[in-house]
């Protein structure tokens, strides 16, 4: 914490070991499922609890082929599948709110319509309202359109999950450029297609990508409506997981644990390549460069 | 677009005519909106006044506010409501502090600080059935890491979840491990969003640390601690998934939060004109909070701006 001498708000190898310290000690629960993931089920339930120990890679191979009891050999199970699904399901549904909550964005923060500030709010209270409020309706409504267990279903639920704040996110980016550089764009002949594309999006596109890794992390983990909507085809990771929490002889903590560090990957990297916007768009773009 | 729109005719043309530009941008994702969120909300409001069990085949009837009558005369609900409240401060206030260390810390600029943000990043993007599990798991008073780590201190078998206090905590603590790191971000943009010449000036005038903290920094954080504290109650106030897998709502009901008995009314008992009800209610809570929500975002634009 040797501040003297040196420039604000910069630091030293020595911050480094001091925060990396407090970073493994607030990492460690999550350090401990990774750990968890390499051993068999005997360590895994170990007294004392056991950090060191022969790693294994029978959880991971067991998440994707299982041995049958029957016949002894072993069965490639659906978990690709699954990981798939939810690839497809959050990355579609999160980029399809991303486009149509830009137009939205763009209509909201350059022509205005009457109550704009009423549309804006009641779209933002479907966003903050407990799930279980509509799971009946929608439960119904998927049963009787036949959209119950079909791709297109849970990915229209999502993407309506991710407009809110897509919308608010990213209106107020755009809020954030000179209109008035749009509208010399227009003086001199552009078209409306071209200042939207040619001037708008470029200057937010950290916007965008913020606004990307934000709902992905908040799709990529859902439970409650891929339980209730998704079908064999189209089963998410999450209920995979919870699956995996039945059966006769309790949880077996490795397999899950290998599963959970799976799923961790993708969006751990999506996160780290986007760091620097995450933080811009979790203020609701409110903080201005 | 409005080029395209001179060369068309017929309804073409009346579709992109410039005046209706923004309800036709706007289009798309209220339809989705409407088909997905809002029409399934007006679909339960109805189904509030019904006495429908979707167990049962039977034609509901009309109830009129008896749901409602029901739901808010019920000693049960309330009791719910306590403990979702006490869940949702203590948690809320822990995400707080911690987040604001957290803030504190990475706000300088230091090596290998991507690196190091993300190991407090990564438990937001566990999902809540893993936390539950695990934590469960680490709470446990024979394998747990929890027990074990304690036991060097104290004799005393150590069963967290035997309580209904230490239940509670239990949850507090996985729920504010999980989103502590939020907050972090929120305060972070804060931190950032201060001139740096604003600590140059106080430097040179030898301000001490503490009134350069009140004078400079806080004014800037100060709105995105209320955003954080607001949107961190709604969200908490839908913890279901960490109480369901961790505590099941027990010992007896002491952890049963709202959403977990709105589950219970729904799918378990099948009152779904009960649930409905009570879900409506839960709505009009989460409607005051968003309110005070917009409040908090519109002072931080006129604090900036």
């Amino acid at each position: 914490m040797v501040r003297k001498h040196r420039e604000i708000g910069k630091a030293g190898w020595g911050y480094t070991a001091t925060t990396s310290i407090i970073g493994f000690i607030y990492f460690f629960p999550v350090l401990w499922i990774i750990l968890t993931a390499f051993k068999t089920r005997t360590d895994a339930l170990a007294t004392p609890p056991k950090l060191f120990f022969t790693p294994t890679l029978d959880n991971f191979t067991s998440v994707f082929y299982r041995a049958s009891i029957t016949t002894g050999s072993s069965q490639a199970t659906d978990m690709g599948l699954y990981f798939f699904n939810s690839i497809f399901i959050a990355g579609t549904s999160v980029g399809l709110a991303l486009i149509v909550g830009t137009l939205a964005a763009y209509a909201f923060s350059r022509f205005p319509l009457r109550g704009n500030d009423t549309y804006l709010f009641i779209i933002l209270t479907t966003r903050m309202m407990p799930p279980i409020v509509v799971i009946i309706p929608i439960f119904l409504m998927f049963r009787l359109s036949g959209l119950a267990g079909t791709y297109w279903g849970i990915i229209l639920l999502y993407t309506a999950f991710n407009i809110p704040f897509s919308i608010w996110l990213i209106k107020s980016f755009f809020d954030e450029l000179n209109p008035e550089i749009e509208d010399a764009a227009r003086m001199d002949g552009s078209t409306e297609g071209r200042v939207f594309f040619g001037f708008c999006i470029p200057q937010i596109l950290a916007g965008l990508s913020a606004t990307f890794v934000f709902g992905l992390i908040l799709t990529w983990n859902e439970f409650l409506f891929a339980l209730l909507l998704t079908g064999v085809e189209t089963r998410t990771v999450p209920v995979a997981m919870a699956r995996t929490l039945g059966g006769e002889v309790g949880v077996d903590y490795g397999l899950l644990a290998a599963i959970v560090t799976l799923f961790l990957i993708p969006i751990f990297f999506v996160t780290f390549l986007l760091q620097n916007q995450l933080l811009r768009g979790v203020t609701f773009g409110t903080v201005k460069k | 677009m409005a080029n395209t729109a001179k060369t068309r005719s017929g309804f073409g043309a009346w579709l992109l005519d410039p005046k209706r530009r923004g309800a036709l941008l706007v289009a798309p994702a209220i339809t989705i909106l409407f088909v997905m969120n809002i029409f399934p909300l007006m679909w339960s409001f109805g189904l509030s006044f019904f006495n429908y069990k979707a167990s049962s085949l039977k034609v509901p009837t009309f109830k009129g506010f008896d749901n409602y009558g029901k739901v808010l005369t019920d000693e049960r609900v309330w009791e719910r409501f306590q403990t979702t409240a006490i869940i949702v401060s203590s948690s809320v206030i822990m995400q707080l502090i911690i987040g604001f260390l957290m803030a504190m810390m990475f706000a300088k600029v230091f090596p290998l600080r991507r690196i190091v943000l993300m190991l407090v990043l990564t438990p937001m993007m566990l999902s809540f059935v893993s936390v539950g599990v695990f934590f469960k798991l680490f709470y446990e008073p024979t394998f747990g890491i929890v027990s074990f780590v304690l036991n060097f201190f104290t004799e005393e078998r150590f069963v967290l979840l035997g309580s209904p206090e230490g239940a509670i905590l239990g949850i507090v603590i996985a729920d504010a491990w999980m989103w502590s790191p939020f907050v972090m971000l929120l305060v972070l943009a804060g931190l950032v969003s201060v001139p740096k010449y604003l600590y140059e000036a106080a430097e040179i005038d030898r301000a001490s640390k503490w009134r350069t903290f009140w004078t400079i920094t806080f004014p800037y954080i100060k709105s995105l601690l209320l955003l954080a504290v607001l949107f961190r109650t709604i969200e908490t106030f839908k913890l279901f998934d960490v109480v369901y897998i961790i505590t099941d709502g027990g010992p007896g009901s002491t952890t049963e939060t709202i959403a977990v008995y709105l589950y219970r009314t729904a799918f378990q008992f099948f009152k779904t004109s009960q649930s409905s009800a009570l879900a409506y209610i839960v709505l009009f809570i989460v409607i005051v909070l968003t309110n005070l929500y917009l409040y908090a975002v519109n002072r931080r634009e006129e604090e900036v701006e």
